[in-house]
């Protein structure tokens, strides 16, 4: 089943067609990769899906309700979650802290809860206790709870922002290279951080450099190259599909695997 | 609750005691009550802008402002209309509960320092308005003979030791709001709007929405403090709407501990009490208050609060250290140590 379904999507800034006529569709349960030399649109894509950018044509579909166009704080709600190129995190926060600030999403309880400690108020936050330590405990870096968020390992801060983004119970989480910056042997624990989170029931979407990771990993995979899809399909056709070849040869584009 | 020695706990005990015993010892020095009672009304507003300077993030100058409009409204309301203390100040904080929201639609639209300069505008405004506007506010002639609040019982407010008491009630309030916000999932939310907006969205935090509700409560307790200042004061003249009285909130609160609970009480008091205590030199004081500044914003960054409370903080986790296992589940511990370690940040 169709989890998001993608038609026509295009976004321009100023002259420039960052992504032009992008059809996808993200099946439930599966991985699915966007992958392109720099440049081609990649990212983008990801921001007009969660609803950082707003599509300039094109809809966006998930679960059958259009969404095109919704604010990330709709889109996170109705359960798509991301993360970032470039790790963000709440620095000063505990690691802890950190994953607890994906429940507020799901919170009900307000200023007035808190300040009457209301039981509604006492068992949400309870909850988001639980909650927060499974998906730390999922991402296998609970005994880091109490750290302050900046001062853990580069490899611990990306799970961190992976466990933030599970705890907001997302049905899709978007990947923005997950495992960039990386060594080879973190990246094998990613990959299989990646398996447990589709085996948990969530359905991933991928953006990565790392065509070793894409190939293991993706169930499905979309090839852009500036801001068009050139090629899409399983990881093997994509392999041997010619257009796809001359896209990485032909660009000026050095291969990032190993490298930082 | 855990039963272990809280170093927060103790120095909010500390604190507490300090201002409930103040007039006992005192034994009948007024000037000194009346300075303490004027320092209270200050530090509940200054509790205001903790809500949106010290956890949100954004830098509102219009603080002073919206001070100065609960002040006018429930001087003008008690004096030239005649109206009783109570409503007058309910009057005041609806105001400027509802004009801080207004306002924020329409300030929270630009960002960083050009939300600091735009408050800035809307507290000259404000200002100018009440300094100007003579037919309504009596501009430089200023409102005197402002209602104390009117008395429950026994409690007759004309009293300066129990008008103190009432302000130090308010205090209190605006104290707890602080510390229940920040250990619940709102304060989450504006911590992690001052943190970075775009991770903040990226979890599905309304990031316009919830600045906006910060700025109209930050606004709702500078009218409150306002409104209870014009009673303290029985008259008041435009400077209690001035931009440097929105200065002067923010040295205290960034003296005290931005984002803090205790913050704006200890910086307000430390501050005011400074500030007597350099009264000769008048206008020279700011030779001696300056360089103090200078040396605090260097070596405590986080104000006095927050500097004490980092101490605690790494002081904990240099014990927490000798147990710790990186890699293995720590869950046995109690969600409590989380809540003090966050009241460390």
């Amino acid at each position: 089943m169709t989890l998001l379904e993608v038609r026509g999507l295009g976004k321009h800034f100023s002259g420039l067609h960052a992504v032009d006529d992008v059809d996808l569709d993200i099946a439930e349960g599966r991985i699915t990769a966007i992958i392109g030399p720099n440049g081609a649109g990649k990212s983008t894509v990801f921001n007009l899906l969660a609803g950082f950018y707003r599509p300039t044509s094109g809809t966006v579909r998930f679960r059958d309700r259009d969404i095109t166009g919704m604010s990330p704080h709709r889109t996170v709600a109705h359960g798509i979650a991301r993360t970032f190129q470039t790790t963000k995190l709440f620095e000063d926060a505990t690691v802890l802290d950190n994953v607890l600030s994906g429940r507020i999403v799901r919170s009900r309880s307000t200023a007035f809860d808190a300040v009457l400690r209301t039981p509604r108020h006492r068992r949400e936050e309870r909850l988001n206790l639980e909650k927060a330590m499974a998906a730390l405990e999922f991402a296998g870096i609970a005994g880091y709870r109490d750290e302050i968020a900046a001062s853990v390992p580069q490899e611990v801060q990306k799970r961190v922002s992976i466990a933030l983004a599970l705890a907001t119970e997302p049905e899709l989480l978007l990947l923005d290279e997950p495992a960039a910056g990386l060594t080879e042997e973190e990246t094998v624990g990613f990959a299989q951080l990646i398996r447990d989170i589709v085996a948990d029931g969530v359905t991933v979407g991928l953006v990565e450099h790392r065509m070793s990771m894409v190939m293991s990993l993706a169930d499905h995979i979309l090839v852009l190259d500036h801001g068009k899809e050139i090629a899409s399909g399983a990881p093997a056709a994509i392999r041997t599909d010619p257009q796809v070849i001359e896209a990485y040869l032909g660009a000026d584009h050095t291969d990032q695997e190993g490298a930082g | 609750m855990t039963t272990t020695f809280s170093p927060q706990r103790f120095g909010t005990l500390l604190v507490a005691l300090a201002l409930l015993l103040a007039p006992l010892t005192l034994g009948g020095e007024e000037y000194v009550l009346r300075v303490l009672t004027v320092g209270a009304t200050y530090a509940i507003a200054v509790y205001g802008m903790n809500l949106i300077l010290g956890l949100t993030g954004q830098l509102s100058l219009a603080h002073g402002g919206f001070f100065g409009i609960g002040v006018y409204v429930v001087g003008l309301l008690t004096t030239d209309y005649d109206w009783a203390f109570w409503p007058s100040l309910a009057v005041a904080v609806t105001a400027t509960a509802v004009g801080g929201y207004v306002a924020g639609v329409v300030a929270l639209r630009t960002h960083e320092e050009y939300f600091a300069i735009f408050t800035m505008a809307m507290g000259f405004i404000i200002f100018l308005v009440i300094s100007r506007w003579e037919s309504v506010t009596h501009a430089h002639s200023g409102v005197s003979g402002v209602k104390f609040p009117e008395g429950f019982g026994a409690f007759d407010f004309s009293e300066p030791t129990v008008m103190y008491y009432l302000v130090l009630l308010f205090l209190l309030g605006a104290a707890y709001v602080t510390y229940a916000v920040r250990r619940s999932g709102i304060g989450r939310t504006l911590v992690a709007i001052r943190t970075s907006e775009d991770l903040a969205r990226s979890i599905g935090v309304n990031v316009g929405l919830n600045k906006q509700l910060a700025f109209a409560a930050s606004t709702t307790l500078a009218g409150l403090g306002g409104g209870l200042f014009a009673a303290v004061q029985g008259f008041v003249g435009p400077s209690a709407a001035g931009i440097d009285l929105t200065f002067e909130m923010l040295m205290f609160i960034l003296v005290g501990g931005l984002g803090t609970v205790l913050g704006p009480v200890v910086g307000t008091f430390l501050v005011l009490f400074l500030f007597e205590f350099f009264q000769d030199f008048e206008a020279y004081r700011f030779l001696v208050l300056g360089p103090i500044i200078v040396v605090l914003v260097i070596f405590a960054p986080r104000g006095i609060v927050g500097y004490l409370n980092q101490f605690v903080g790494r002081v904990r986790s240099r014990g927490a250290n000798g147990s710790r296992n990186p890699g293995g589940p720590r869950g046995d511990r109690q969600a409590e140590t989380t809540t003090d370690v966050k009241e460390a940040l």
